[in-house]
């Protein structure tokens, strides 16, 4: 069917640009268009960031864009610095479609205080010396195949 | 008050590759609710058809299984909260019936995960959490409830011998249930033999042994008014308390990992409504997808203190001969946990036992049970109280 003009034609055949950085998280992303795109922009500059709301001053890690408190979309970037201390962590000897060239690998959660980050242990940390409660801090990994994570090291 | 009643329950045996379509699948555990209710097809005037999406290819199942069990024009919708899609199913058709809107109502379940291996399979409940910000870091259930594993035995001194005393016992029923997937006896010294297939690791601290299996099932559970119930069945249970909570999806938004937030408002929600406390309870069907499941259940539904959950199991006491017999068909450890049939069995299971009609499984006399039903990793709880 040949388009017509008036349906639009000339409008969709204009190749919209798509900004689909998201898709460059973790070894394998499920999401590639998200408002909080420069999330993976930071993380190539070394940096991991949270949002906090600037209308009430709530902060978020993960970021969001908007802020489920007062349901302002005015969020502005923080860098996550200083120490989380270990909340739990298990390592895997199996993993998910997509991710066995990643094993032996451990998921963990830090505890900042005012906010958790959900990610992944370093990989170099002896089993012996991992314990609950440790003090570590999160640092951007650029994976084997070129996509972009964060890890945690003993800080 | 107008009272809401169980009539009818159903199941199909829980498997490994079942060897038909999803619809035939549906059919088992449909056919022997309404046999088991005493009800013609027609005496049905809604249905809600429970699964976790993307195990088979079928979308919108609702209106294929609806016309396959003979209940169309009927409305018909389909409801999914992950593993405890079927209870949250029943709370929906609590509420159709109780508003006068349907008289009785089917909630059926299904999931035939044997479309997929099990590494896809890891990777679609992986994808049950937090799909922007976790799964991209190699996520799956049986990790994340490690991490509440690891979290417990870090606080109160939980061991890997306590959990594997859960699947001791889920196992000492599994033989007994002749719907049940895992049907041979375990024993705690297979956990510390590195060479058997139960002390295999999965995920630090879980083996292979602390672990429920993916399988194919159906369950189906027939929910009529008080008037119809008592005009069309002997024995109706009848439901007297229903709890539901929600959770942050990403574990940086919860604060508790030495038990599980939900249960703990559900539960609470549940007593409330039936009236009743954590000692009323005479039976019960807790979401032991993970031995330390089980011993966080005990806990948030208040049958032990925190961090003693473990004593129960040890004591026997959540044994059938026990005060509190829990999972005494073999809970998803030995039956195997088809997602979006599971918290239909575990109900079907309590009506049995509350009817005297749960067979080797009975125990003595229970006037009232609870069923424990959790999606996903504490994502979202249901509880629910049933009466004789």
């Amino acid at each position: 069917m040949e388009m017509s003009p008036f349906l639009g034609g000339e409008e969709m055949s204009k190749k919209k640009e798509i900004d689909d950085r998201f898709k460059k998280f973790g070894t394998v992303s499920f999401t590639s268009v998200t408002k909080v795109n420069d999330f993976i922009d930071f993380l190539e500059k070394g940096k991991v960031m949270g949002t906090r709301c600037q209308a009430c001053g709530m902060v978020f890690f993960p970021p969001r864009a908007d802020c489920y408190h007062c349901l302002s979309r005015n969020v502005e970037w923080f860098e996550v610095s200083g120490k989380g201390k270990l909340v739990s962590y298990s390592k895997l000897k199996y993993a998910p479609v997509g991710f066995e060239g990643d094993l032996p690998y451990s998921i963990a959660l830090l505890d900042y205080g005012d906010y958790k980050i959900f990610g992944r242990l370093a990989g170099d940390i002896p089993d012996d010396e991992v314990n609950l409660g440790m003090e570590m801090k999160t640092v951007v990994n650029k994976l084997p195949n070129g996509q972009l994570n964060y890890v945690f090291e003993k800080a | 008050m107008e009272k809401v009643a169980i009539i009818g329950v159903g199941q199909s045996a829980f498997v490994r590759g079942y060897p038909g379509s999803i619809r035939e699948l549906a059919f088992e555990g449909f056919k022997e609710a309404v046999e088991n209710a005493k009800v013609s097809v027609g005496d049905i005037d809604a249905s809600i058809i429970c699964s976790a999406p993307e195990y088979d290819k079928q979308r919108s199942p609702s209106g294929v299984l609806a016309e396959y069990l003979g209940l169309i024009p009927q409305p018909t919708c389909y409801l999914e909260s992950l593993c405890s899609s079927t209870s949250m199913g029943l709370r929906m058709a609590y509420s159709l019936v109780k508003s006068g809107l349907h008289d009785v109502v089917a909630v059926l379940g299904f999931q035939k995960m044997s479309e997929i291996s099990s590494a896809e399979s890891q990777e679609r409940m992986g994808r049950g959490a937090d799909i922007q910000w976790e799964s991209p870091f190699g996520t799956m259930m049986p990790a994340y409830y490690a991490m509440f594993a690891k979290a417990h035995m870090e606080k109160y001194g939980t061991t890997l011998d306590d959990m594997a005393l859960v699947r001791v016992k889920a196992a000492t029923y599994g033989p007994i249930y002749e719907k049940a997937l895992f049907r041979k006896p375990v024993t705690l010294e297979m956990f510390t033999d590195p060479n058997h297939f139960m002390a295999g690791p999965v995920a630090s601290p879980l083996r292979a042994g602390d672990c429920c299996a993916n399988a194919d099932g159906s369950s189906c559970l027939i929910v009529a008014s008080e008037e119809k119930a008592k005009a069309l069945s002997k024995k109706p249970v009848w439901i007297r308390g229903l709890g539901a909570a929600s959770a942050s999806v990403n574990m940086a938004g919860r604060d508790l990992f030495t038990g599980l937030a939900v249960a703990r408002q559900a539960s609470e929600q549940a007593y409330k409504m039936a009236g009743v406390t954590p000692k009323d309870i005479d039976v019960a069907e807790v979401h032991d997808c993970f031995t330390i499941s089980e011993i966080m259940a005990y806990e948030d539904l208040g049958f032990a203190k925190p961090g003693e959950g473990r004593d129960l199991v040890k004591s026997k006491e959540t044994y059938k001969e026990g005060n509190i017999p829990v999972n005494v068909d073999g809970g998803l450890l030995s039956k195997g946990h088809p997602i979006g049939a599971t918290g239909g069995s575990q109900i079907r299971t309590i009506v049995l036992q509350l009817r005297g009609d749960a067979g080797e499984m009975q125990g003595k006399d229970p006037e009232i049970g609870l069923v424990h039903n959790i999606g996903g990793v504490g994502l979202y709880g249901n509880v629910t109280i049933l009466g004789r």
